[in-house]
């Protein structure tokens, strides 16, 4: 305790003049810092890097073998691995392009001036609020290809529905038209503060200069809204690239492995008790989504501001 | 002023650490306060298990008051496999849990995880069929939960003898069943792929007729000699899960079925056949009231007649992992003592209809079992049968369930299903360290 308190002294001492020299910029100590990084740090930081050595061995919860990179070889020659990665990039990109074009063409109308727009608004935002868990389990009522109200809907119109969610060709769309119902909230609200957010102005030069609204959008909407594109793109990609939540409530990966995306072969290989070789899959698909997302968000940025 | 903050901050933050290491210990609740003790129980969530598990525990308070059994309930499949294991590598794991035997059981690391009974009176009084599946190093870890089952043909008598059918007794006589029963408007094979776990049994379920054509099979696919692609008798499994589809005699629903939907077309006659655990009898008669008269079993058929018979499948275990110690630790060791004995199968039995034949000497069998027991019970006496590949060997595969239903639903083809799956093992055998592989 005592040299503790030392030491302690002995640090406020260097501190002084340091903090000296800062006093005029910020009235607080730096020792404020410390609860939140020793909790990143314990939470996150350690967590993160023994994750790295733990890819690198056999790992059963009980005991662990160094084994070097023998699980990202397995890994990459797991045979649902190459349609797991295609997978996961096409809901990546057709969940995101969605959200894109279905986000701004509701803030649009959003933004105009149609009847109830404040309770449209919150309806389309709604679906962001519920559960993903119980999005899914809801959607795999629905979408049952016998009971469910989707195909009873339709026969009524004489129409007799696919299997959703088990056609195997049909099931990782299903679940990707289900992840935009409930994504697209966020989009239209990222979109609607853009579109706000342009100056009246130019909105009112277009008039004058006899600008139809198809002008005004392709010419000025567009645009000027980039900032927000910008933000829904990464975001709906980032997204779309790690989802597992619903995919895994809805198929399970299934029908077989038709709908399996990296995250769910992950956590098969998980709950199998390969910790390590899941652990090296988890490595994997982060630098995966940075290797994506960030030269995409410097392109996207540097658009901006070229702009 | 200076150093009033700084511990401030420190003490702070160690409260938060503290908080969060806490929470991991939340599971086990010590209230073992004058003589009395609650354990609590970890069964699986399907319904005859937990009504079961509660029979029990009712049963064994009534003879020891003094000790009360909490059940609670974990999901099935891998995702109670995870828990299980999850909460043993972290000591957080109930008093005593119920789990499967064979190659699962050693997955769990027993000499490490969980207490030997070794020394229990009991132990003499098990069935060598069930306590191989529970033994580790010589020494045996579990109580039998249930009775053996088998994974055959669960089939729907009233449909058999409306059409004037025969049990079948090889492949061929089987299909000339099914395109009879078709004709007549009714699904010849039921198949449930909602529940993935269901698409195994025409796999799984036809261990005996591989062992019949090479009885040696099994250890050299433990060793890594022998594999599900190569061997012709292995690879009729997948491709009878491919020519029940190709000829189009699944239930149409099949992909979107459950377990629950199967059972009722079967006792409904909807469907005639449906390759099953004989365990789910008892969900089936539980759910369908009056079926039981109706629906018989046999061993699902292989290409040679004369050697057909069937599958069988060891109970599931009770176990008591190491993090119980102390007045718990007796208390757990006599609930498994009450559980392996002629007390414990009437407790269990007034719970849950048997649907096959108790793990311990000294059980009977009520005289009025519904006939698939009495046809399963019949393949044993007369000799006919053997323990399925998970308790004879411990290399079982994690994605057999997806690669059957692909193969089931006509996605992937039966050869190309096989080698995959063996690919597949290939990982859980390097995982357990086996030599050879």
């Amino acid at each position: 305790m005592a040299t503790t308190t030392v030491d302690r002294t002995a640090r406020t001492r260097n501190d002084a003049s340091v903090a000296a020299r800062k006093r005029a910029k910020s009235p607080y100590s730096n020792w404020f810092y410390l609860p939140a990084a020793i909790i990143y740090g314990v939470l996150f930081a350690v967590p993160t890097l023994t994750s790295f050595y733990f890819s690198l061995t056999r790992w059963s919860v009980f005991d662990s073998k160094f084994i070097g990179l023998q699980n990202y070889v397995t890994f990459f020659q797991e045979p649902g691995l190459v349609s797991g990665l295609w997978h996961t990039l096409l809901y990546g990109v057709v969940t995101s392009g969605l959200k894109v074009v279905l986000g701004m063409l509701l803030a649009v109308l959003l933004t105009s001036q149609i009847v109830a727009r404040g309770y449209l608004r919150s309806v389309v935002f709604f679906p962001v609020l519920v559960s993903t868990i119980g999005v899914g389990l809801m959607f795999t009522v629905l979408m049952n290809p016998e009971r469910g109200l989707i195909n009873q809907s339709l026969s009524i119109f004489g129409i007799t529905g696919p299997g959703w969610l088990t056609d195997p060709h049909l099931a990782l769309f299903s679940v990707a038209l289900v992840d935009v119902w409930k994504g697209v909230g966020l989009a239209t609200l990222i979109y609607i503060a853009g579109i706000v957010s342009i100056p009246q102005e130019y909105f009112e030069a277009a008039r004058m200069d006899g600008a139809s609204s198809w002008n005004t959008f392709r010419s000025i909407i567009i645009p000027l809204a980039r900032p927000a594109t910008v933000t829904v793109i990464i975001l709906s990609l980032i997204g779309g690239l790690r989802s597992f939540d619903l995919i895994w409530s809805m198929t399970r990966g299934g029908p077989g492995f038709t709908s399996d995306v990296i995250a769910s072969v992950i956590y098969k290989q998980y709950q199998a008790g390969f910790y390590g070789l899941s652990t090296a899959g988890n490595v994997i698909l982060f630098v995966l989504v940075t290797a994506i997302v960030l030269p995409l968000s410097r392109f996207l940025n540097r658009k901006e501001v070229e702009l | 002023m200076r150093l009033r903050q700084i511990s401030v901050a420190v003490l702070a933050t160690s409260t938060l650490l503290l908080g969060a290491c806490s929470a991991g210990s939340l599971g086990s609740s010590d209230d073992s306060g004058g003589g009395k003790v609650t354990l609590s129980f970890l069964v699986d969530n399907g319904p005859e298990t937990v009504k079961a598990a509660e029979q029990l525990a009712k049963d064994f308070t009534a003879k020891n008051p003094n000790v009360t059994i909490k059940v609670d309930t974990r999901p099935q499949g891998t995702e109670g496999d995870n828990l299980v294991k999850t909460r043993l590598s972290t000591s957080s794991m109930s008093d005593l849990f119920q789990y499967n035997t064979g190659s699962l059981f050693q997955a769990l690391a027993p000499q490490k995880n969980l207490v030997s009974v070794n020394d229990g009176s009991w132990v003499g009084s098990l069935d060598k069929n069930f306590s191989i599946t529970v033994t580790s190093d010589n020494k045996v870890y579990g109580a039998p939960w249930g009775q053996f089952m088998a994974g055959a043909i669960l089939y729907n008598k009233d449909v058999y003898s409306k059409l004037g059918l025969q049990v079948p007794k090889s492949w061929d006589e089987f299909m000339a069943n099914n395109a009879k029963i078709k004709a007549s408007g009714v699904d010849p094979v039921i198949q449930t792929y909602q529940e993935t776990w269901t698409s195994q049994l025409f796999i799984l379920g036809d261990m005996h007729n591989v062992l019949a054509a090479d009885p040696q099979w099994a250890d050299k696919y433990t060793k890594n000699q022998a594999k599900y692609a190569t061997t012709p008798a292995a690879l009729e499994g997948f491709q009878h899960l491919q020519d029940v589809h190709d000829a189009g005699y699944e239930n149409k629903d099949f992909a979107s079925a459950k377990i629950t939907d199967g059972l009722r077309y079967l006792a409904q006659g909807k469907g005639a056949q449906y390759p099953m655990l004989s365990g789910q009898l008892s969900q089936l008669i539980a759910e369908n009231p009056g079926s039981e008269n109706k629906i018989g079993l046999f061993a699902i058929p292989g290409t040679d007649a004369s050697k057909n018979g069937l599958t069988v499948w060891s109970p599931s275990g009770v176990y008591i992992p190491v993090s119980t110690t102390g007045a718990k630790l007796d208390a757990a060791k006599k609930f498994l003592a009450f559980i392996a004995s002629p007390e414990g199968c009437t407790s269990y039995t007034a719970a849950s209809k048997p649907t096959g034949p108790f793990a311990v000497k000294g059980c009977s069998l009520p005289a009025d079992v519904p006939p698939a027991v009495k046809d399963l019970q019949g393949y044993i006496d007369a000799g006919t049968s053997s323990l399925a590949l998970e308790f004879l060997s411990p290399v079982k595969g994690p994605a057999l369930e997806q690669i059957c239903v692909e193969v089931g639903s006509g996605i992937r083809k039966a050869d190309a299903g096989a080698k995959l799956y063996d690919e597949d093992v290939k990982k859980q055998a390097q995982q357990l360290g086996l030599e050879g592989w």
